[in-house]
Parts: C-alpha cells; sequence; structure tokens
C-alpha cells in the first residue's frame, strides 16, 4: 500500500533566498524524481515565500522527502497534501490567429463554454486565459487544437489547503 | 558625575561601528567566533583577506597547506579532536572547487567547518571572467548551507550565521563566498553572534512520552542492544550516555564515527558493527529484543542488508535529526532531540539491570573471532608482518592514549578495529565518504588543536599518496605528528574485493612505489622503514618518543585480508570470519 506511487502536492514555506530552488530541486533530482510542476511566490506572511510542487511518488518517499526539505536551513515548514486536501488551479495562455475568432463561430462557443477569458484581441491574434484544473486545461487545449495554436503555455499548480497550515504561529515560536 | 560619563562612553563603544575593509571584517569576525588557526591557500580573488591575515599574523594563524582539499581537511582534523569549528580559506575557481571533497567528507560525517572563499568582482559574475566558478551552484547540494556575499555590509551577519548553522544541531559545513569589491569596500563594522534564525530549528523538542516509551521497552528487554554513533560525541553525551548503559546493562557497539566515546576497555563496550565489525555485535543484532541506537543513522555500510537487519527487535532511535528517523530501518520508539538531554532524561526512567546471561552470548562470539581472526591479526605465525601488530605497537607505546588519524581502505579497518582508545575524539577518520587522502592533512589539523595529545596517522601507500604534499605544510609548520604509511604494495581494500568478487584480477590496484623514507627525508622529516617483526617495536617506539614529526614505514603482508566482513548485500548475521 505505502509504495503505492500517488501525486502529491507539496506546500514548502521559506525564507526569501535565490539559492534555494537549488537546493529544493536537488533534493527530488538526487533521488530521480521528476517534478511535475513547480511555483514560488509570496505567500500570506510578509518576507515568506510559499512554494508549490507537484510529485509523482509513494507516500513512503514523500515523508522522507518532506524531512529533507524541511532539514533545509532557509526552510521554515514543508506539507504534502493528496488531491482532495487542497483547492487549487492551473492557469494557461492560448495564443490564437485574430481570423479564428470571427470566422469560426465554434471558436466563439469553446471559449464562452470553458470559462476562459480574452485577455487581448488584435488584428493578427487574440490571447484567452483559462483558470482550472489540469484536466479542463486539457480538454480546452484539445477542442482549440483543432482549429490551431500559434502559442501555448500553462502555468504550474497553485494550491491552499482546506485545513489550516500553522505558519504564523510556528514562525513565533522560532523566535528565540 | 565622571563614573555615568565613562558608563555612557561604555554603552555607545558596544554600539559604535568602525569603519574597516570587507576584507578586515572578515579577519574580525573570525576573531569574535574564537578563531585561532584557519587553513587555506591564498590567490586573486581572496587576495584582500590575506592581506589583512598579514597584519593580523600574531592573532590569527593561517596555515598554508599543500592544497586547498588539505586546508578541508585539516580544519576537519581540528574539528573534530576539539569540538570546534574548523576553518578553511581559498581562492575563486580553482581553490574552491579544491575544496569540495573535504566540504562533502565534512556534510556527510556532521562535521563543523567555515569555508570562505573568494569571488571575482561583482560585476563580473556571470561573465565567465578569469577564476571565476558557480562556487555556490556546485557546494549546494554538499553544505548544510552557503551564501554569497556581494557587498562588504553583509559580511558580519553571514559569518555569524556560517558559524552558528556549522556548530549548532547536527553539525556541518558552510560556504560562503566573498565578491573582491565586497572585499575591498569600507563599511561601518559592528559584529553580533548569531543566536537564532526563525526558519532553522537546531535541536527538535523531546516528546517525555517517547522517552517513556522508550525506558520501558528497556526496562522489559531481555536482550537488549545499544548501536552508538559520532552523535554522542557531536552532542557531548559520553558521561550521559555511560550512565544509561552501566545502569541498565545493555552490551554496547559502535559504529567507526562512534569509537572513542567510551573506552575500548570499558566492559560494555562489545566492539564495532558494520562490514568489517566484530563478530558479536553484528550476528547479535539479528537476535537481540531491543535496538537501542543513539545518534547514528544505520549507513548501510553498518546494516548490510535492510531486509533482514534486526527485523526481530524494536528499535529505539535516539537522534537529532528528524529527517534520519525511519530513513533506513523503521524504529518503534524515535527519541529526538540533543543526546545529552535525552539520555539524562532516561537515566532515571531506567531500572539497574545487568543481563548476564546475554553477555555471556557476546563473550562467546569474541572467542570465535578471537581465535578465527584476532589472534592471528595480533600474534601472527607466519614471515609476513600484519597491519594489526603495528597498532597493538602503538597501542602499548602510547597507552591507548593516541588519537588515530586514519585514512581510507584496509589500514582504516584495522586502525578502528585493533586501536585502543581511552580518551573520545580520538578516532578520527573519514567515515561516510571513505576519502582516501584525508588522513595526513588531518592529523595536521588533530594536532594542531591538541597539541598536548599525541596524534599518530594510519595509511595505505595508496591514500597517502593523494595528499603526500602536504609534508610540506608540516615541515613549515613543525607539526610533530607521527605517520605511519603500511605499505602493501596494493591498493589494499580493493585488491581485497577482486580477490574475493572478481577472481582475483587485480585490475590497477598494483602499486610501484617511490622511496617513501627519501620523501619523508626531502622534507627533513626524520623517517624509518621496517621490514621486519624484529625491529617493529624498536621503531615504533623510536617514533612516540619523537619529539618532531617522525614518518614510519612498515612493510606488511602484501595480499592480507580483513576480517570478519559482511559481503554487500549480505545480512550483518551472514557476517564471514574467512
Ligand atoms: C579518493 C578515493 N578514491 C578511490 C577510493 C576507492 N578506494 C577505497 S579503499 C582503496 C584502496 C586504498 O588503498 P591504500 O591507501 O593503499 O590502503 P589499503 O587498503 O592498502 O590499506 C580505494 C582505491 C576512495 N575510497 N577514495
Amino acid at each position: 500500500m505505502e509504495s503505492e506511487i500517488k501525486q502529491f502536492t507539496v506546500s514548502i514555506y521559506t525564507e526569501n533566498n535565490i539559492g534555494l530552488l537549488n537546493r529544493i530541486s536537488a533534493i527530488f533530482q538526487r533521488r530521480h524524481i521528476n517534478i511535475e510542476s513547480i511555483n514560488s511566490s509570496v505567500s500570506e506572511i510578509e518576507g515568506v515565500s510559499k512554494w508549490t510542487i507537484v510529485v509523482q511518488l509513494s507516500e513512503e518517499r514523500m515523508k522522507k522527502i518532506q524531512g529533507q526539505i524541511e532539514k533545509q536551513v532557509e526552510v521554515i515548514k514543508a506539507y504534502y497534501h493528496t488531491e482532495d486536501q487542497i483547492i487549487y488551479q492551473e492557469s494557461c495562455l492560448f495564443k490564437i490567429k485574430s481570423e479564428l475568432l470571427f470566422d469560426e463561430p465554434e471558436v466563439q462557443n469553446i471559449i464562452k463554454d470553458s470559462n476562459a477569458r480574452i485577455v487581448i484581441v488584435n488584428k493578427e491574434f487574440f490571447v484567452i486565459e483559462k483558470s482550472g484544473k489540469k484536466e479542463e486545461i486539457e480538454l480546452l487545449y484539445r477542442e482549440l487544437s483543432v482549429f490551431g495554436i500559434m502559442q501555448f503555455t500553462r502555468s504550474g499548480r497553485v494550491s491552499v489547503t482546506k485545513d489550516e497550515m500553522k505558519i504564523s504561529t510556528m514562525l513565533k515560536a522560532f523566535q528565540h | 558625575m565622571k563614573e555615568t560619563q565613562t558608563l555612557q562612553e561604555k554603552a555607545t563603544s558596544k554600539e559604535a561601528t568602525e569603519r574597516i575593509s570587507g576584507s578586515e571584517a572578515v579577519i574580525k569576525c573570525l576573531l569574535a567566533e574564537g578563531v585561532e588557526i584557519l587553513y587555506g591557500y591564498p590567490g586573486g580573488a581572496i587576495m584582500p583577506v590575506y592581506d589583512e591575515l598579514y597584519k593580523y599574523q600574531d592573532k590569527i594563524h593561517h596555515v598554508l597547506t599543500r592544497h586547498e582539499q588539505g586546508a578541508t581537511h585539516a580544519a576537519q582534523g581540528y574539528a573534530r579532536i576539539s569540538g570546534k569549528v574548523g576553518v578553511a580559506i581559498a581562492t575563486s575557481g580553482p581553490g574552491a572547487t579544491n575544496l569540495i571533497t573535504g566540504i562533502a567528507d565534512a556534510q556527510i560525517d556532521s562535521t563543523p567547518m567555515v569555508c570562505i572563499t573568494g569571488q571575482v568582482g561583482s560585476h563580473l559574475l556571470g561573465s565567465d571572467a578569469f577564476q571565476e566558478t558557480d562556487i555556490i551552484g556546485i557546494s549546494t547540494p554538499v553544505t548544510k548551507w552557503n551564501c554569497q556575499i556581494t557587498t562588504a555590509s553583509q559580511i558580519p551577519e553571514v559569518i555569524a550565521k556560517a558559524f552558528y548553522i556549522a556548530k549548532s544541531g547536527r553539525p556541518g559545513p558552510v560556504l560562503v563566498d566573498i565578491t573582491k569589491d565586497a572585499q575591498f569596500e569600507e563599511f561601518d563594522f559592528k559584529y553580533e553572534k548569531c543566536k537564532g534564525i526563525r526558519s532553522y530549528k537546531p535541536i527538535p523538542d523531546t516528546d517525555k512520552n517517547s522517552l517513556k516509551a522508550a525506558a520501558e521497552l528497556i526496562n522489559n528487554a531481555k536482550k537488549p542492544l545499544v548501536v552508538w554513533g559520532q552523535g554522542v560525541i557531536l552532542g557531548k553525551a559520553e558521561e550521559a550516555f555511560k550512565a544509561v548503559i552501566e545502569k541498565a546493562g545493555i552490551p554496547s557497539a559502535w559504529t567507526i564515527l562512534g569509537a572513542s566515546a567510551i573506552p575500548t576497555k570499558h566492559p560494555l563496550n562489545v566492539g564495532m558493527v558494520g562490514m568489517h565489525g566484530n563478530y558479536a555485535p553484528n550476528v547479535l543484532t539479528n537476535d537481540c529484543d531491543v535496538l537501542i541506537a543513539i545518534g547514528m543513522r544505520f549507513d548501510d555500510r553498518v546494516t548490510g542488508n535492510l531486509e533482514s537487519y534486526a527485523k526481530q527487535a524494536k528499535v529505539i532511535h535516539f537522534e537529532i535529526d528528524p529527517a534520519e528517523v525511519d530513513k533506513n530501518v523503521k524504529t518503534d520508539v524515535a527519541v529526538l532531540g540533543d543526546a545529552k538531554a535525552s539520555l539524562e532524561a532516561l537515566l532515571p526512567l531506567l531500572k539497574a539491570n545487568s543481563h548476564p546471561e546475554w553477555h555471556q552470548k557476546f563473550k562467546d562470539l569474541y572467542e570465535i573471532e578471537y581465535e578465527k581472526v584476532i589472534k592471528n591479526e595480533l600474534y601472527p605465525t607466519k614471515e609476513g608482518l600484519t597491519m594489526a601488530e603495528v597498532l597493538k605497537e602503538i597501542n602499548i607505546q602510547t597507552k591507548g592514549d593516541a588519537a588515530i588519524v586514519s585514512d581510507v581502505g584496509q589500514h582504516q579497518m584495522i586502525a578502528c578495529r585493533y586501536a585502543e582508545f581511552t580518551t573520545t575524539k580520538s578516532n578520527i577518520t573519514s567515515g561516510g565518504l571513505g576519502t582516501m587522502g584525508f588522513a595526513l592533512p588531518a592529523a595536521i589539523g588533530a594536532k594542531m588543536a591538541a597539541p598536548e595529545r599525541e596524534v599518530v596517522m594510519i595509511a595505505g601507500d595508496g591514500g597517502y599518496q593523494m595528499t603526500i604534499q602536504e609534508l610540506g605544510t608540516i615541515f613549515q609548520q613543525k607539526v610533530p605528528v607521527k605517520i605511519v604509511v603500511l605499505n602493501n604494495e596494493f591498493l589494499g581494500m580493493v585488491r581485497q574485493w577482486q580477490q574475493m568478487f572478481f577472481d582475483k584480477r587485480y585490475a590497477s590496484t598494483e602499486m610501484t612505489n617511490p622511496d617513501f623514507v627519501a620523501i619523508a627525508k626531502g622534507y627533513f622529516i626524520d623517517a624509518k622503514k621496517v621490514t621486519e617483526r624484529k625491529d617493529l617495536k624498536a621503531s615504533v617506539k623510536e617514533m612516540i618518543d619523537s619529539k618532531g614529526p617522525y614518518f614510519l614505514e612498515v612493510c606488511v603482508e602484501k595480499e592480507g585480508n580483513v576480517f570478519p566482513m559482511i559481503p554487500t548485500g549480505a545480512s550483518v548475521s551472514d557476517i564471514r570470519l574467512e
């Protein structure tokens, strides 16, 4: 059971430090674990960064890796979650030829039905943005690729947990 | 009136800053951290710091090693024998990359070390400038922490953090890379020691319940076995440890880095575990009912095949690093925290015990090992000299008081197996990384940190030649280390494996060696070579009696093997005696 490969979303709260990306990605790389997506941003606490990393591995290894991550001096706390413990989104951008928007009513329908948002339209191209789960984005991708996509990019996953992550209290406890 | 004035003056002078260069600040930081000796090698990008070292030479002693790797190992030897932070310094580029082996060694053996490297000017970073390497990138996976400084004002805070991180919690190496412009830049200097970092908790809290659970398991055990590691030494927990095992009467075995925490002759000391460890503690690991691991990390050289390691036992793990718990061996009770505090808290919870029948098992198995292995090693009847009889002679001449600094290979295993220790922090060797070339420079650092101690270095003819140039450092600094090379004209440990597992195909393990005595003499070091048993005693005595450094080459049996041995992949209880 324990060795079953699952998807985990890892949340890491850290001090701001340029070198940390290397340190954290090396922990996965050393063990041949592919990082599916990685996102770093500010967090709800001033001066504290939050990383969201998506990986596939057994829970047993996940636990050990959590320990290795937390061991890094500038890591405040690392958590890992399964999909049902989090609310998550990914975001993507499509760049598409403008004529399709005007000539293909189907394209307009797809955009409407998918809840995607038009960011910009000009003579040559238009850009739409879509946030959602990976599957929703993949569906939109499949639908639009029939008509031709000039450029596509998808962001890493961002997530918040359903349960509280007690970082602020923890930071207070750390303060000596 | 006058009094208040001086008080005020004092208060302001404490706050006051002085305007100095970044490089002078580096020296002042080191002095504030109590650094008296550092090991290094100069070069372009670190020259401003060397210029200050010149000015401060009466306060801080810089030792010029003959290679930057030597500087790191010397700093490690210094740290391992003293418990203080070792310091190494080098220039950018090749100077910095030459530090990496020592840093990796310190990382895996938890040795507190601060390395300072010069870096090209900050305006040149990323331009492939002369002697620019991304040493932060390169050292990241082998450092506990590292940091690049590009403005002088960062120097005090970063160096304070570096020392704090290197020595607190589970110790380790830290690298601080300072650009040349930051070294030249003047700023208002003020030093404050680091007292804590909010994201870093060096010592995890100890759960009282885990202590109770551990005590209960130990109190109910019929066949308890302790395996201790370097954590006992790093945590200064030797006395607390002794009190625990003595009260509960537990046979106790050590990993190589744990050696010397209690005396070799302590009645509860049942020897070394692991690949070339003693027979009884290895075999009985798979017989004990409670295995109590203290400050050790279940390295694969200790456990053999994990599938059949102590499966019958309940496992208790005393550990400072939460990431080590359940990493290799699943524990039943983990006691997180500082070894000394945990063991002191455990002591009153323990029942006095003696387990005489269980101890007898260790004695019986020791007898078997003695008959099959030890006797022949210590009192050989064959012509060729054995490595162990050299160790025996050293034990006799030093009364077991020496610090033994060993290199890597057969002689290392023999040194760890047969050296007698009476004092803690006396077994200095590269355990986790197995770095050939470690011993000679490490012995320099050890002797300089503890000049009152006899420091005997033991190396093979292979590893000795990896850092042989440090003889120059020994000569220049007049470091009275005793250098023993056990010459078997082979890369012995590899040859042993070739013999056992590769049908004696001795691929590139035979060594054609130079005249080692002449080389030592070339550095004006007294030297002697022993080829026959009858000369051994007197030569070892002459070496130990010598006031200055001394080199002794002992030509030993060429194809001797180290036993017992747990072949890779085998279980600890399948340890072979021949
Ligand atoms: C830097 C380095 N390179 C290679 C090895 C692999 N290795 C382990 S033991 C050994 C042989 C050591 O030979 P020697 O120094 O003569 O000692 P002996 O085993 O003969 O006592 C080698 C090559 C190593 N541990 N370290």
